[in-house]
């Protein structure tokens, strides 16, 4: 099974809200406490190494490019 | 109890007396009587092979240093002939428990089954191990054990390796076409060699204390992350035979050694993990440690193994069973090839085999490791996170990590034959033999490792019986189960263990792993998988 980057929600508003109001009134401290929870239990989830790790290089690549875009302005 | 011998006379032996232009020659030296050139000496000594090995001390360390020695290391020295004596001797457990702060996580059961001789592990002090393996050394006249004998040089011949060898009375030389280092995590011999040692260096200091106290702990072994009595940090308690308890405490960093391992220092903590003040030390020592292997096992005829040839974090037992397993590996290879049934070649298989035991060991070690003592901030938080979810999650009880214990791996190996056939279980070309209840012919009770040790620990087709026995290849002796005069397979477990059917045959290695595995086996197919396990390929 690979990554599916297909939008799977019929209303994305409505995940990424959810996501968004878990957050809300917590410190930083606190939020990261919570995403690193979030993390591990969707990954269990999802339960594929291989789908893991693709979502992970998703997510990293996210970071690169934000790092180079930075480099640039510069 | 009777008193076990830890002190060892040096006795000069007639190879000192020798001119220079007539330097013995021996076929193996073993150098380093640590458990695992011991168990190595005697494997050797029992294939016929005479075995001189050298030891720069003249006594059996102190403290209890490994203590945890798994079922695979047992079913090893059973077949030395001294698996009995540790089994009466040591602990036996298989239950662990992890704790996160009062609370208990979870408990896993190392060896859930009935129906193994051997326990998943026996908890013994070192030194008795050694002691026990000193023991058999003694009634083997094949071994010529010298205390007090120090390789201080090596040089490598064309077919041998010189050897310069300090005594009491003085140096003398010796050639040996194979010099077997098992001397340890500070190897002179690997210096000797000029082989890079290099790895992870944890930073985390490590407290072990073993504690002399009567108590009604059951005999599992415990692990909690952030005790009561330890706040932040970890520990671990274990019991070991004499009424000695093993405490691992986790330190800081940057805690004083010199300070830490003060008693009155290391008293307080342990005090507040009991609940009292009753108990005496017999041995404290601070540790940080490393995880590293050498790039190669096998120096022109310098073979390393054990702590010489790689090092493990503590966490998971995988040191000295890492290092038997070696061994094991290791002793009927050389064997074959001091008597020229298999090529040189393949000794090669023992590196190949044995550096990718090594490196999954580093894996599983460095990530243990990793979870007791987070590298950031961030490692930090997901630990925690685990820790919370395993409260009430079972994935989140899976992914706690406080040391996970060694198994025997599974060889991926030019010595295997690639299954042919389909198999829904069973053990797989590379695996250690599975053990299993079987009843000999006159109904006696006995065990699968029996029968492998009883038909002379060489390659042997293990059958379940088919009508005719297949024709064999000379040198391979069977087991065979069911049929006239087979073993009887009562509680069907051996079928089981092994996916069997009738004509199923299984053809194990001289240390016990399964080379290949057939439904119905040929001799053309036979001769094959023989011919490539014993490195003809």
């Amino acid at each position: 099974m690979a990554l599916s980057t297909a939008s799977n929600f019929a209303k994305p508003d409505d995940a990424f809200r959810a996501i968004v109001e878990a957050h809300r009134g917590l410190s930083d401290e606190q939020s990261a406490d919570l995403d690193a929870a979030l993390v591990l239990v969707l990954a269990n989830h999802i339960g594929d190494i291989a789908v893991l790790h693709e979502a992970i290089a998703l997510a990293k690549r996210r970071m690169l490019d934000a790092s180079q875009q930075q480099q640039q302005q510069q | 109890m009777a008193q076990t011998k830890t002190q060892f006379g040096y006795r000069r032996h007639p190879d000192q007396d020798r001119a220079a232009a007539e330097i013995a020659e021996h076929a193996v030296v073993v150098v380093g009587a640590g458990p695992v050139g011991l168990s190595l000496a005697i494997d050797l000594a029992q294939r016929g092979q005479a075995v001189v090995l050298l030891d720069d001390a003249d006594r059996i360390g102190e403290g209890s240093r490994a203590i945890c020695f798994s079922k695979r290391s047992l079913e090893f020295w059973d077949r030395l002939g001294i698996g009995q004596r540790m089994v009466d001797k040591g602990v036996v457990w298989s239950v662990g428990k992890i704790f996160h702060g009062e609370q208990q996580l979870y408990q896993f059961n190392l060896l859930p089954e009935e129906g193994h001789k051997r326990p998943a592990f026996i908890n013994l002090q070192q030194f008795y191990a050694e002691a026990y393996l000193v023991d058999r050394v003694g009634e083997l006249p094949a071994i010529d054990l010298r205390w007090r004998n120090k390789v201080t040089g090596l040089e490598p011949r064309n077919d041998s390796v010189l050897l310069t060898i300090q005594t009491p009375d003085g140096p003398y030389r010796l050639n040996a076409q194979y010099v077997i280092a098992c001397d340890g995590a500070r190897s002179s011999l690997r210096q000797m060699v000029g082989a890079e040692f290099s790895g992870q260096v944890f930073e985390d200091q490590f407290l072990i204390a073993d504690v002399k106290m009567t108590a009604a702990f059951p005999t599992e072994r415990w692990f909690w992350f952030d005790p009561p009595f330890h706040a932040g940090r970890s520990a671990l308690l274990h019991k070991q035979p004499d009424d000695i308890w093993r405490i691992d405490l986790q330190l800081n960093r940057f805690a004083d050694p010199a300070l830490e391992k003060l008693p009155e220092n290391v008293r307080p903590r342990i005090a507040r993990m009991l609940g009292h003040d009753k108990f005496d030390f017999e041995w404290i020592s601070l540790y940080k440690f490393q995880c590293r292997r050498m790039n190669r096992f096998i120096h022109g005829r310098v073979i390393f193994a054990g702590d010489a040839a790689h090092q493990v974090s503590p966490f998971g037992a995988r040191g000295a069973n890492s290092g038997l397993e070696d061994a094991e590996n290791l002793a009927w290879k050389l064997d074959r090839v001091l008597r020229g049934t298999s090529p040189e070649a393949l000794l090669e298989s023992y590196h190949t085999e044995r550096s990718a035991a090594a490196d999954e060991n580093i894996r599983e070690s460095t990530r243990s490791t990793d979870f007791m003592a987070p590298n950031s901030h961030q490692e930090a938080r997901l630990r925690k996170a685990v820790l919370s979810l395993a409260k009430e999650t079972e994935f989140g009880k899976r992914m706690v990590n406080g040391g996970r214990l060694s198994t025997p791996s599974v060889y991926a190996t030019p010595l295997s034959t690639a299954d042919g056939d389909s198999w829904r279980g069973g053990a797989q070309p590379g695996a250690s033999m599975p053990d299993a209840p079987v009843a000999g012919p006159g109904g006696e009770p006995m065990f699968l490792t029996e029968a492998f040790i009883g038909a002379g620990t060489r390659f042997t087709l293990l059958e379940f019986g088919n009508g005719a026995a297949p024709e064999l290849p000379e040198e391979v002796a069977a087991i065979r189960i069911g049929g006239k005069d087979g073993l009887v397979d009562s509680a069907g477990l051996a079928a089981s263990r092994y996916d069997a059917e009738p004509g199923t045959a299984y053809l194990l290695r001289p240390d016990g792993y399964v080379a290949a595995r057939f439904r119905h086996p040929t001799r053309e197919g036979l001769d094959a998988a023989l011919a490539r396990a014993a490195g003809h390929n």
